[in-house]
């Protein structure tokens, strides 16, 4: 029976999810509101970073929370390094673009899962013992589990970070200018090529984060990306591309509609309602909610 | 002049055409029973590129949900031959129908969506299809529905000793869906297509309907892809979800048509006729190990065309000929 407080206490992890989803998703609209690209590969990048803080998890008894920053560095040079020797070139295609990017990011994250099976195993596996795997907090009579709470706190911080870092830092502002025009801004001064880096640094950064959390409370396996991966593109396009804060607010809908499906419906079918609420939305508005392009 | 060398240009096409259908038509005579079900795969693939490449090549609809309607067929077929006992080419119709249907009614509300709105809508959707298909008990959940094989047949399509006959069929389909194309190329909603494609305001301010292109060109793709997915049922004769309807068989369908060339005649089969044999060699081959070995060496593949040839493997061999053609000697205009 859905009693109130069943309702309540679902609701309460679906938006500590949606945090989550959030925090997963804007790497995404990052890299795409700069160049136009949607990176196939993100829910890999998701997967490296949870291999990541499982090795050092594992190899150095570092907790995931101490390892989150130190996946994040990783993972901003692995996103850099992948602009820098990959993407860069599908950028100069002069016919079919939009398919060449699509492609060039698939085959990527083929590679991705393809390295990690042979590497890693296809085995699952998971944490040990974290400091927070497994445990809940009561906040007025509502438990939820700690590992997702911290995952939410860090989701709100990061969002913030960011925040603060595009409307009030040179980087930014480079970033702004770019994303509006990416031939013009050579004229100021600004590398192009450079920040395309950085952004693809900064998303893969913000993925890793994501990444180091999950790693807590998730199976960790070769094909974990493709999941998530699916909902951040569907979070992504529901806020709208090219709108960063967009995938923030649209995080938190994903998160809530997916706990709330999983209320009415069997447990396998819980993505449906995202993905109906993704459809409704677009239907009414075709540019998401907030969408620019 | 121009006219003559347009008629020309056809009737070569269909002559090469004439030719390779001759020529694999020889083949499965000296190949060994793997090989046969790597020529099978191939002219399937072919075809199914051919189909998805009338939407996402010559009308531009990114669609990376096709594993939907190759579903649909696969599951129409299979439930109506073993629930009702209907023989397997009505089966197949009634797939294609509901598969070009329900194109129909999905192209209604989705193609008001455009670029990545509209690519990820159709992924949505097909995970939506996936899932409830995952869930339905009658056909089979997650289990799937077995075809129980019985003896040679063609009113069944039922081959157990042969794989001839398998060939065969693909490589008709294989035909078909090219002639098809072929045909259509050269019609009215070809050129509404690829005015669709170029630029939609300005086709539009010319009198061209995009609404309606878009859904023809859905139906006609969704049809034959879900024929396609018919003739997969029967040769492999089990179906479940995850072999039928995932979002990687989306991306596997159009793969050859991008590589290929897409939004071109021979893209999608010659795209077909080297990634599908890679695919499967490197699969049997370095893959047997389960250690994803195949999966690098794929994905690298994919990585390295798509950058090396963005208009595929036809856009090189168009500029090769325009290089030779450059160097021949011009000829005096008359």
């Amino acid at each position: 029976m859905l009693t109130p407080e069943i309702v309540i206490q679902s609701l309460a992890s679906g938006l500590l999810m949606g945090l989550l989803y959030g925090l997963i998703a804007v790497g995404l609209a990052l890299i795409f509101g700069l160049m136009d690209i949607v990176n196939f590969a993100h829910g890999e990048f998701l997967m490296a970073a949870m291999y990541a803080t499982f090795g050092l998890a594992v190899g150095f008894a570092l907790d995931p929370l101490i390892s989150a920053p130190v996946v994040a560095a990783a993972l901003f040079a692995f996103g850099a390094l992948v602009y820098l020797g990959v993407i860069r070139f599908a950028m100069r295609a002069k016919a079919n673009i939009g398919m060449v990017q699509i492609f060039v990011t698939f085959g990527l994250a083929i590679v991705m899962r393809g390295l990690a099976q042979y590497f890693l195993t296809p085995d699952y596996r998971s944490i040990p013992n974290s400091w927070l795997g497994g445990k809940t907090v009561s906040i007025v009579g509502i438990y939820l589990p700690a590992p997702q709470l911290a995952g939410a706190l860090v989701s709100i911080a990061a969002f913030a970070a960011l925040f603060v870092l595009i409307n009030r830092t040179d980087f930014g502002r480079a970033l702004e200018a770019t994303r509006e025009d990416a031939g013009a801004v050579a004229l100021v001064g600004i590398d192009k090529n450079r920040v395309f880096a950085l952004g693809w640094g900064l998303g893969a950064a913000l993925v890793g984060l994501a990444g180091a959390i999950m790693a807590i409370f998730f199976y960790i396996y070769p094909d974990v990306g493709a999941s998530f991966a699916l909902i951040a593109y569907v979070t992504v396009a529901l806020g709208g591309f090219g709108s960063v804060f967009g995938a923030f607010l649209a995080g938190i809908i994903v998160g809530l509609v997916e706990a709330a499906t999983a209320m009415v419906l069997p447990a396998s079918l819980k993505s449906v309602g995202i993905y109906a609420v993704y459809l409704a939305v677009v239907f009414l508005r075709p540019r998401g909610l907030f969408g620019t392009i | 002049m121009e006219a003559t060398a347009f008629r020309r240009r056809r009737q070569r096409d269909l002559l090469i055409a004439a030719a390779a259908t001759v020529v694999t038509a020889c083949l499965p005579r000296f190949l060994s029973v793997y090989a046969q079900n790597i020529l099978i795969l191939t002219l399937m693939y072919a075809a199914l590129s051919q189909s998805w490449n009338i939407l996402g090549g010559y009308c531009g609809q990114i669609s990376l949900g096709h594993a939907l309607y190759f579903g649909l067929g696969a599951y129409s077929t299979a439930l109506l031959f073993t629930k009702l006992a209907v023989l397997p080419w009505f089966g197949m119709a009634a797939g294609g129908i509901i598969a070009a249907a329900v194109a129909l009614a999905l192209g209604y509300p989705c193609f008001r969506l455009r670029g990545h709105y509209f690519a990820i809508a159709t992924i949505v959707i097909a995970e939506i299809g996936y899932l409830l298909f995952l869930n339905w008990d009658f056909a089979g959940a997650a289990t799937g529905i077995n075809i129980p094989m019985r003896t040679n047949s063609w009113a069944t399509f039922q081959f157990p000793r042969s794989k001839l006959p398998y060939i065969y069929f693909a490589l008709g389909f294989a035909c078909v869906t090219w002639l098809v194309t072929y045909l259509l190329e050269n019609s009215k909603w070809g050129y509404w297509w690829r005015a669709v494609k170029d630029n939609w305001e300005a086709a539009e301010s010319l009198g061209v309907v995009v609404f309606h292109s878009k859904m023809a060109a859905a139906a006609v793709s969704a049809f034959f892809t879900a024929v396609g997915g018919s003739f997969y049922a029967l040769f492999v004769s089990y179906i479940d979800p995850d072999s039928v309807m995932s979002f990687r068989f989306s991306l596997l369908m159009a793969l050859p048509a991008v590589l290929g060339g897409i939004g071109t005649l021979w893209g999608p089969a010659l795209g077909a006729a080297i990634l599908i044999p890679v695919s499967e060699l490197t699969r049997s081959y370095i893959g047997g190990t389960g250690r994803g070995i195949d999966l690098i060496v794929y994905g690298a593949l994919v990585v390295i065309v798509a950058l090396a040839w963005p208009e595929g493997i036809l856009g090189l061999v168009s500029r090769l000929t325009r290089l030779v053609a450059r160097a021949e000697p011009r000829r005096a205009p008359r």
